[in-house]
């Protein structure tokens, strides 16, 4: 039998969870209150006065081909963010867990971009594509290819990508590579004895068996997709050109902080917030369930 | 079914050298087992073998193939793991089959094999499940299972009743012996228990600290151990060792200055005696005072000192046998059950 321990009652307990809840219901709690009575309001062009419009924002926003175009816009971006940042990741933590020499480098190189700010990462990318003084636009000329990401929307969305998923991949792989990590050395053995080379090895038996991190990964990716890219967006494209990279939270900010339309931009920042608990609670339910295999 | 050579097998991790030229002979069809404590570079040996481990220096031959640059794939082994090595995400059919269907082997032929192997191994009904809904014991009855679908040349077997509780293990020790002499494979088993050891292998190869000591029949271990390390290891409870002094008459000094005859070299010699071959004897020059008994019913351990000396000793009597602490008992040897080591080199005189 286990016997409990009693204590004092105490004020300790509520003091030291304070802060975090101060901070919940400073940063998160009040905005989030804060929008979503906004989302309500529609404020006439001066900013003069303002009127209770219940769903009228949103009824709004739902015909608005525009922002149904950035849903999809949204949709096929952070599809892409995840797919290629995820691919790329477990080729790579692959290598790295068959690397022996030199493996803490190979390492601490790979993790290196999950340390640079969204801004600059974009910085970075939009720099080496820049059609008049990028290094890489400036091969690409050799090989024919016309690049202008400021002119040509498919450009633009490929390089917001790229980027997006550069950055990712860093945190992708060091999931991955503790994944394999955790697969016993014997098994690979045995199925090397059994006769799978690496590449087979590597479909048959290590990738069904990070699975699991696979699905995690993949809604991770997605939240980051949706909401952390924005620095990258802004940084290199500002959405555009003609809104080929506007998705949905940087058109939140686009037409809040540039448009002045406050109610229409909360009503699609409580969407975006929906969006996301749902994920959450996908994340919370199969994913502590862990994925069957 | 091949035979297994081994000539003068090295194995270094960086400037450490582990194995010091290990050389051997399997004949096709004998179960060798490789025996040691843990460290002697065992299990390194058994992967080299497999492929598992670079070789350093020297040949491994799979009949009259050099198998040094082959892939464990190539070397036609199949290896059964001390933790089963299952693959977790496949039922145990899947497992089985996993090793064939890269073989390309037909559907037919590897259902045939199979289910032949599940009729073997008694694990039939069990064939549509997940390793993880299984008990030890059958997961290790899949991993053997694994290895015979394959009908490999030569089996290897890295301590594979280590994980499973004292009953299972005899048990599926016999199971073993019984399946390898059914199918008439070559073997070789690592295990760093000498009772596994003793009751498996035709022959055994004692590993110490990366030498081979000694590589022969269980029976030519216990009766004619090559070395004090041998001596010490086979056989259970444990050789007596005494230091003794040989004297120019033919004549063996005891630790307390007792006599005994059978000297093979003058100085000093370690003396090993099995506490089975100790003859109870009252006028017996080895006495030995009690301490402590142990009442195993078909024998006695008795457990004590050699008289006048703090040298610790064990002998043990057919029977049962009342005794108290501190009574001087007298016992016997045969001479050719008197082992003899050189004191120095450890070597068998």
């Amino acid at each position: 039998m286990l016997k409990r321990v009693h204590f004092p009652p105490s004020i300790l307990p509520y003091l030291l969870v304070a802060p975090q809840v101060a901070i919940t219901l400073i940063f998160f709690i009040w905005p989030a209150a804060e929008a979503l009575y906004q989302s309500f309001l529609i404020e006439d062009a001066f900013g003069l006065s303002t009127e209770f419009v219940w769903f009228e924002n949103f009824d709004a926003l739902f015909k608005d081909p525009q922002y149904t175009g950035a849903f999809l816009r949204t949709a096929f971006f952070s599809g892409a963010v995840a797919f290629l940042s995820l691919s790329l990741a477990i080729v790579l933590a692959g290598f790295a867990d068959r690397v022996v020499r030199g493996a803490t480098v190979y390492r601490t190189l790979l993790i290196w971009p999950y340390a640079i700010a969204p801004v600059l990462a974009g910085a970075l990318w939009a720099f080496m594509f820049n059609p008049t003084l990028g290094i890489i636009s400036y091969a690409l000329e050799f090989i024919n290819v016309d690049w202008n990401y400021k002119v040509n929307g498919r450009q633009a969305m490929a390089l917001v990508i790229m980027a997006a998923a550069w950055k990712q991949v860093a945190y992708n792989f060091l999931f991955y590579l503790a994944a394999m990590q955790s697969i016993p050395k014997s098994v690979i053995e045995a199925a090397a004895i059994d006769g799978a080379g690496p590449i087979r090895r590597f479909w048959t038996i290590i990738f069904p068996l990070v699975s699991p991190t696979t699905f995690f990964l993949l809604v991770i990716n997605a939240v980051y997709a949706f909401f952390d890219t924005f620095g990258i967006i802004d940084a290199v494209t500002q959405g555009g050109p003609a809104n080929a990279t506007t998705i949905l939270v940087y058109k939140v900010y686009n037409d809040g902080f540039v448009g002045l339309d406050l109610g229409g931009s909360a009503a699609q920042s409580v969407i975006l917030m929906a969006l996301v608990i749902a994920m959450t609670v996908v994340q919370f339910r199969f994913i502590e369930k862990k994925v069957e295999y | 079914m091949a035979s297994l050579t081994l000539k003068d097998l090295y194995k270094s991790y960086g400037n450490t050298e582990v194995l010091h030229g290990i050389s051997g002979e399997i004949q096709d069809g004998e179960f060798v087992v490789i025996v040691g404590p843990s460290g002697c570079g065992k299990s390194t040996l058994l992967r080299m073998i497999a492929g598992l481990e670079i070789i350093s220096a020297g040949e491994v031959y799979i009949g009259d193939r050099k198998v040094n640059d082959l892939e464990p794939a190539d070397r036609d082994i199949a290896m059964v793991f001390q933790n089963y090595a299952l693959y977790p995400h496949m039922s145990v059919r899947q497992n089985m089959a996993y090793g064939l269907k890269i073989r390309g082997i037909s559907k037919k032929e590897i259902n045939r094999r199979v289910e032949e192997a599940a009729d073997i191994l008694e694990i039939r009904e069990y064939l549509d499940r997940k390793p993880r809904q299984l008990s030890g014991g059958q997961r290790q009855r899949v991993a053997m299972g694994r290895a015979i679908v394959r009908e490999p040349e030569v089996f290897l077997f890295d301590e594979p009743l280590s994980n499973l509780d004292a009953k299972l293990r005899v048990q599926m020790r016999l199971e073993i012996r019984k399946l390898q002499q059914r199918l008439g494979v070559t073997a070789v088993y690592v295990t760093h228990d000498q009772v596994e050891a003793m009751t498996l292998g035709d022959r055994l190869m004692v590993l110490n600290a990366g030498y081979v000591e000694q590589f022969g029949t269980p029976l030519e271990l216990y009766e004619r151990p090559a070395s004090l390390f041998v001596a010490g290891f086979i056989g259970s409870p444990a050789m007596n060792f005494l230091e003794a002094k040989g004297q120019p008459d033919g004549m063996l000094q005891l630790e307390n200055g007792v006599v005994i005859s059978g000297a093979k070299s003058e100085g000093p010699v370690t003396l090993g005696m099995r506490p089975e071959h100790l003859i109870e004897d009252t006028e017996g020059p080895i006495r030995i005072e009690v301490s402590v008994l142990e009442q195993l019913g078909a024998n006695t351990l008795i457990h004590g000192t050699l008289e006048g000396t703090e040298r610790e000793m064990v002998a043990s009597l057919p029977g049962i046998h009342q005794l108290e602490p501190g009574r001087v008992l007298g016992f016997l040897i045969r001479p050719d059950e008197l082992h003899q080591f050189d004191s120095k080199t450890g070597k068998r005189l």
